[in-house]
């Protein structure tokens, strides 16, 4: 029987009273080859026996491999009411295989791995949205009392904590502002200059850099850039916390996390993203200078003048509470993102990822309903 | 005389200048179950660290067998860390990842196993542990208990020489602890796994130990090796006997050691 003792093998020996002997042979070690063993599952669900008995004669070594395929091969007769008898194995592998049966599996643990029909999915899909609507509601209710409590002076946040948040949303930021900002505006002067300059208008290019930067440009890619800077950065915070319990210290504690820990970073934000705003504005018309100047031969005190006469402080404050506007949403999306966040390292990564996607949609909804209006109104 | 598993030769550990031990020297024997213990902030974590190579010794070595540890290139080094498996403490599971996913992953990157095998694989390490039937579930989806059993059922995956365990009962209930250990002591039986324990459990200790090492943060070197009981019997420290007895014990102080 033991003519090649390192083959590795399992097969099946058919006795006349129903009785099926499984006999295993050879090494059993990860890096041995089993061929076989695939097949005998398959054989066992073929053909019915009235019992299995295991045989480990010719077995010559062992590891986890034996007792996993075992414990496959009682799992599957037990599905089928087919008593095993494996009390010829190795009694290492014997008291293995004991333990791995002395707890059964739940009633209900496993999970069906098929996938639920379009319209279930579908409906799950749509029932999400209403909920993440009424969430989104829920905490924007939420902060107003927050916001509520701090104009009554009783609201509970730590001084420390709005500075350090101050510093990171407003100079924190100064950098790539700077740089996107004399970009967007050398951009915006490029592409108007090429038509304008078609009609000889060429000094109409500060009327449309000045005019596109401080009303729409500005503010947009300030909160653009603050969404994936910033706002990102809340959702990770606070979703850590929530990782890690410190939120659910906070509510035991007896403090609100909406003024704890919302409050400060909307403050912040609300604070420091019209005066970014305004800082990345004038970038903008830096840019623009820079290429009517060099391209387009107008001199700069030409272009200051026509700016001056372009702008008035309605298009300043305009863009200055849009920002203001968007410097809330921004807040939102991170800070509601980053409490609603599950509790594993992956769910941080997915809360920063709505967070930005969030707020792009907020600020463009936005952007648009204000610009419409403003147009309504004429100003 | 049992075959020396793991020699630990002069070692001193530190963080920058802080020293947490110095001069620490003793053997751990194949088939043993090893204590690291001590009281709370000793370095028996921190010695666990460098055992496992996650930190590098300021003075001394580590040696597996014979092969010295921190001399050793890096290849060298994954394959040793290869027949080592480690418990922490909270499971470190990962937690994008299913409790499946999470054994098979060392299976899938270190064998040649076909997929069905290695979902035996997984369904008979999860049953260990006593998880049949949770290898769906993610991480966060289980209780904290099953938490670290899964840890162990992903430590066990490529049937290490070495399993490592960080505090093992920290954070269960005495029932689920003492199946824990009783779980250790038949994986070490059966497939004469070399098992060390870092723990100040006393319960676990006399339980499972059959060699020990004790830690002192004061003198901040070892004070005795040798298995639990013996300790208890024969050693004539009081800062010892105290933490074996949990402070309980009568003796009085003897003669040429100061109490602290």
């Amino acid at each position: 029987m033991n003519s090649k003792p390192s083959a590795s093998d399992a097969r099946i020996d058919w006795q006349d009273d129903g009785v099926a002997c499984l006999v295993i042979e050879g090494e059993w070690l990860k890096h041995s080859r089993i061929e076989r063993s695939e097949r005998i599952l398959t054989q066992l669900r073929d053909t019915p026996c009235s019992r299995l008995v295991v045989q480990t004669e010719g077995l010559t070594d062992w590891d986890s491999r034996l007792p996993s395929f075992l414990l496959h091969v009682i799992r599957e007769c037990g599905k089928r009411d087919i008593p095993c008898d494996f009390q010829q194995i190795p009694a290492g592998a014997h008291d293995l295989l004991q333990l791995a049966l002395a707890v059964p599996e739940r009633a209900g643990a496993r999970r069906s791995g098929k996938s639920p029909a379009f319209f279930h999915g579908f409906s799950r899909y749509v029932f999400g949205l209403v909920n993440d609507g009424r969430h989104l509601v829920v905490f924007i209710g939420e902060l107003v009392l927050a916001l509520a409590t701090l104009l009554c002076g009783r609201a509970r946040f730590r001084g420390v904590d709005l500075a350090i948040f101050i510093q990171d949303a407003g100079p924190g930021g100064f950098v790539i502002v700077s740089i996107i900002s004399l970009l967007v505006g050398l951009i915006l002067a490029f592409v108007g200059a090429l038509q304008l300059a078609m009609f000889g208008a060429q000094i109409y290019i500060a009327d449309l850099v000045a005019l596109g930067t401080v009303r729409e440009m500005g503010p947009l890619m300030t909160a653009i850039i603050m969404s994936g800077r910033t706002g990102a950065a809340y959702a990770a915070q606070l979703g850590t916390m929530t990782v890690n319990s410190e939120i659910d210290a906070l509510r035991t504690m007896g403090i609100s996390p909406m003024e704890f820990l919302v409050l400060p970073r909307t403050l912040a934000l609300v604070l420091m993203m019209p005066l970014l705003t305004l800082y990345a504005c004038l970038m903008g018309i830096v840019g623009g200078g820079l290429v009517s100047n060099l391209a387009f031969n107008i001199t700069l005190i030409q272009y200051y003048n026509q700016i001056i006469k372009a702008v008035d402080l309605y298009d300043v404050s305009i863009g200055f509470f849009k920002s203001a506007v968007f410097a809330v949403l921004i807040a939102i999306a991170g800070c509601r993102r980053g409490m609603q966040c599950g509790r594993s390292a992956s769910a941080v990564g997915d809360a920063a990822t709505a967070s930005v996607v969030d707020s792009i949609i907020y600020l463009v909804v936005a952007d648009s309903i204000m610009t419409l209006i403003c147009n309504a109104l004429g100003i | 005389m049992k075959e020396a598993h793991i020699v630990v030769k002069n070692l001193t550990m530190a963080y920058g200048s802080f020293v947490i031990q110095r001069k620490l020297d003793f053997t751990i024997a194949r088939g043993d179950v090893f204590i690291i213990m001590g009281g709370s902030g000793c370095g028996k974590s921190t010695l666990l660290k460098h055992l496992i190579g996650l930190q590098r010794p300021v003075v001394g070595d580590v040696l597996y067998g014979n092969r010295n540890f921190w001399q050793a290139d890096d290849a060298q080094r994954q394959a040793v860390m290869r027949r080592v498996g480690v418990l922490y403490q909270s499971g470190a599971l990962f937690s994008s990842m299913t409790l499946a996913e999470n054994v098979a992953l060392p299976l899938t990157e270190f064998t040649g196993f076909s997929r069905s095998e290695i979902r035996a694989m997984v369904a008979y390490k999860l049953a260990l542990v006593g998880l049949a039937g949770f290898e769906d579930y993610y991480p966060s989806e289980i209780s904290g208990g099953m938490q670290k059993r899964a840890g162990l059922a992903r430590a066990m995956a490529l049937d290490p020489e070495i399993l490592f365990f960080d505090e093992p009962s920290a954070g269960l209930d005495p029932v689920s602890a003492r199946l824990l250990d009783d779980l250790i002591v038949s994986l070490n039986q059966t497939l004469g796994t070399t098992i060390v324990v870092v723990t100040h459990e006393l319960a676990s200790i006399f339980a499972i130990g059959t060699n020990a090492v004790f830690l002192d943060s004061d003198s901040k070197t070892l004070l005795a090796t040798g298995a639990p009981k013996t300790l208890l019997a024969e050693s004539r420290d009081p800062r010892i006997l105290r933490f074996l007895t949990r402070g309980e014990m009568s003796a009085a102080p003897v003669a040429g050691v100061q109490v602290p």
